[in-house]
């Protein structure tokens, strides 16, 4: 449980940096797991050069979720749309720091979930269930 | 406070013996603090061992077997029904019906009953703090039939708004289908007075019992029930077997459920005629073994007492609503400890009940987090998920204290 909710986790959860909505925008998906409740939204800018010049999410969950996604958006900024097709669920886990059970799995990959289906559209997140 | 150990009437200690995983410990020094006993009860060994016999000694498939190995499971299987219409206060055995869960024998009542005697403009009236398995049948036929459902909506503090239900029944509902106790709220709804109600005004009533008849004593007769829906494994048997109680006349007009072998009586190539109750609604193979385990572990809730165990689950549900309101940002829902089983429904503002469930969880404390299968009654108080601790027979205060402590302890973290 330490390892769990290391501080890293509570601090982006209680204090988001990535927090907000952005309009206009050119990617946004919203997504929710109606299993927990959670729900979210991730708006994406692009540069000129096609690389992400901003990045927000929003909507609620709980701490892996939220922390996830925080971490997620930041990570993505001026990163093309290549290089964000090649995230996955281990590069999550190594944001995070922690082992997650399969339950829990769910909750930290809705983000990259929902960043990949609004950016490459629902076929490319299969992979993530 | 006194911290005592259950009501002076239930042997915790002595029970606790007779459940081999209360033993374990999730991690060295961290013993289980099992609180989820409304999702599926631990079992005792008299029932694992019940099961452990048949197979070893009595297996044979059931009914019609002329050799003494299949005369004894059937005397067994058969024995288990006749225990479980006593224990339910039924006029007889056969009108005990075996399912696979409580969700089949709602089903089993929807493909039958309703989907005979129920016809485009009638009204079901069920309640908002019905468990899915007691709502998604009946929309299913509503939605094939044009029927109408009607809900009794709950109170703040998780009541059935009762004038209301007065109010439905003045529409002739044809059906009646309510919780006897909520697995979110713990409420015990007023059933006997609300079946008496239905009745007056011409409904035929169903009660699901999933989560009352483990718990205290239930008695058909004096409920007024025309239908009871419970469960094996959360009444200390084995999970795959659920039990269907419905009155004689009601059953034997009803049509078969499932078609296949034991239901029937005669089979030719282009008919069938039906079997009598309660085989009608048994086709196939049953769960044998199981239904042997549900047998043992009715006979090891009797020898412990109904009203024991249900007073020992009122203590402790007061002695938790007591030492939760003493943590800050904890909100339970439900009613008072009087009207109330063994059930802590609560949210806390730190943080989200997943993350409650995980951080008890690493205290050895087993607690379910999410809609527990009661989204409408979840929408109803504006939450999406609830973190549940649940009580049985073995379970005792020391135990609520290590769930208040891990509770405490959620805020820290999140502080």
């Amino acid at each position: 449980m330490d390892d769990l909710y290391r501080e890293q986790i509570i601090d982006h959860y209680k204090n988001p940096r990535m927090k907000g909505t952005l309009d206009p925008h050119d990617i946004s998906y919203e997504d929710d797991n109606p299993l927990c409740g959670d729900r979210l939204r991730i708006d994406v800018r692009l540069g000129a050069d096609g690389r992400v010049t901003e990045a927000a999410f929003s909507g609620q969950g709980c701490a892996i979720s939220m922390a996830s996604a925080d971490l997620l958006t930041e990570s993505i900024i001026g990163k093309s749309l290549e290089e964000m097709r090649a995230i996955g669920k281990d590069d999550i886990l190594e944001m995070l720091g922690i082992e997650l059970s399969p339950v829990r799995l769910k909750c930290a990959l809705l983000s990259l979930k929902v960043l990949k289906a609004g950016a490459y559209g629902l076929a490319e997140v299969h992979d993530l269930d | 406070m006194t911290p005592a150990t259950g009501s002076p009437t239930l042997d915790v200690a002595r029970l606790r013996e007779q459940f081999p995983v209360l033993a374990r410990e999730m991690k060295p020094g961290v013993p289980l603090v099992y609180l989820d006993s409304t999702a599926t009860s631990q079992k005792p060994l008299a029932v694992i061992e019940a099961m452990d016999v048949f197979y070893r000694l009595h297996n044979a498939n059931i009914h019609r077997g002329v050799y003494q190995l299949a005369e004894e499971a059937t005397a067994q299987f058969e024995a288990a029904r006749a225990r479980v219409a006593a224990f339910i206060g039924a006029a007889e055995p056969a009108e005990i019906i075996f399912t696979r869960n409580t969700t089949e024998s709602i089903n089993l009542v929807m493909r039958t009953w309703a989907q005979a005697n129920l016809a485009a403009g009638d009204t079901i009236v069920l309640t908002e703090m019905e468990h899915h398995s007691n709502i998604v049948p009946w929309q299913m036929l509503a939605a094939e039939k044009g029927l109408k459902l009607e809900f009794v909506p709950v109170s703040d503090d998780g009541l059935l708004v009762l004038p209301v239900y007065e109010k439905l029944l003045e529409r002739r509902p044809k059906l009646v289908a309510v919780g006897h106790m909520s697995n979110v709220l713990g409420t015990i709804n007023p059933v006997a007075e609300m079946s008496r109600q239905a009745h007056a005004a011409g409904a035929v009533v169903l009660v699901d019992g999933a989560q009352s008849v483990p718990h205290m004593k239930v008695n058909v007769r004096e409920l007024g029930a025309d239908f009871l829906a419970f469960s094996s494994h959360k009444m200390c048997g084995p999970t795959g077997i659920g039990i269907l109680y419905g009155r004689r006349e009601l059953l034997e007009k009803m049509p078969p459920f499932l078609g296949g072998g034991d239901m029937i009586r005669r089979v030719r190539l282009h008919e069938f005629s039906t079997n009598e109750i309660p085989h009608k609604f048994e086709a196939g193979t049953p769960a044998i073994a199981e239904a042997i385990g549900l047998g043992a572990a009715i006979a090891f809730l009797e020898a412990a007492g109904m009203d024991a165990i249900h007073a020992h689950e009122q203590d402790l549900i007061a002695y938790t609503l007591d030492r939760l309101s003493e943590v800050p940002g904890v909100h339970v829902y439900g009613p008072a400890p009087a009207v109330r089983g063994g059930v802590a429904s609560f949210v806390m503002q730190a943080a989200h009940p997943h993350d409650v469930a995980q951080i008890l969880d690493a205290d050895g404390v087993a607690v379910r987090a999410g809609h527990h299968c009661a989204m409408p009654l979840h929408e109803r108080y504006g939450l999406m998920a609830t973190t549940r601790a649940s009580f049985y027979l073995y379970n005792t205060r020391e135990e609520v204290d290590r769930l208040v402590a891990a509770v405490q302890k959620v805020n820290d973290i999140f502080a």
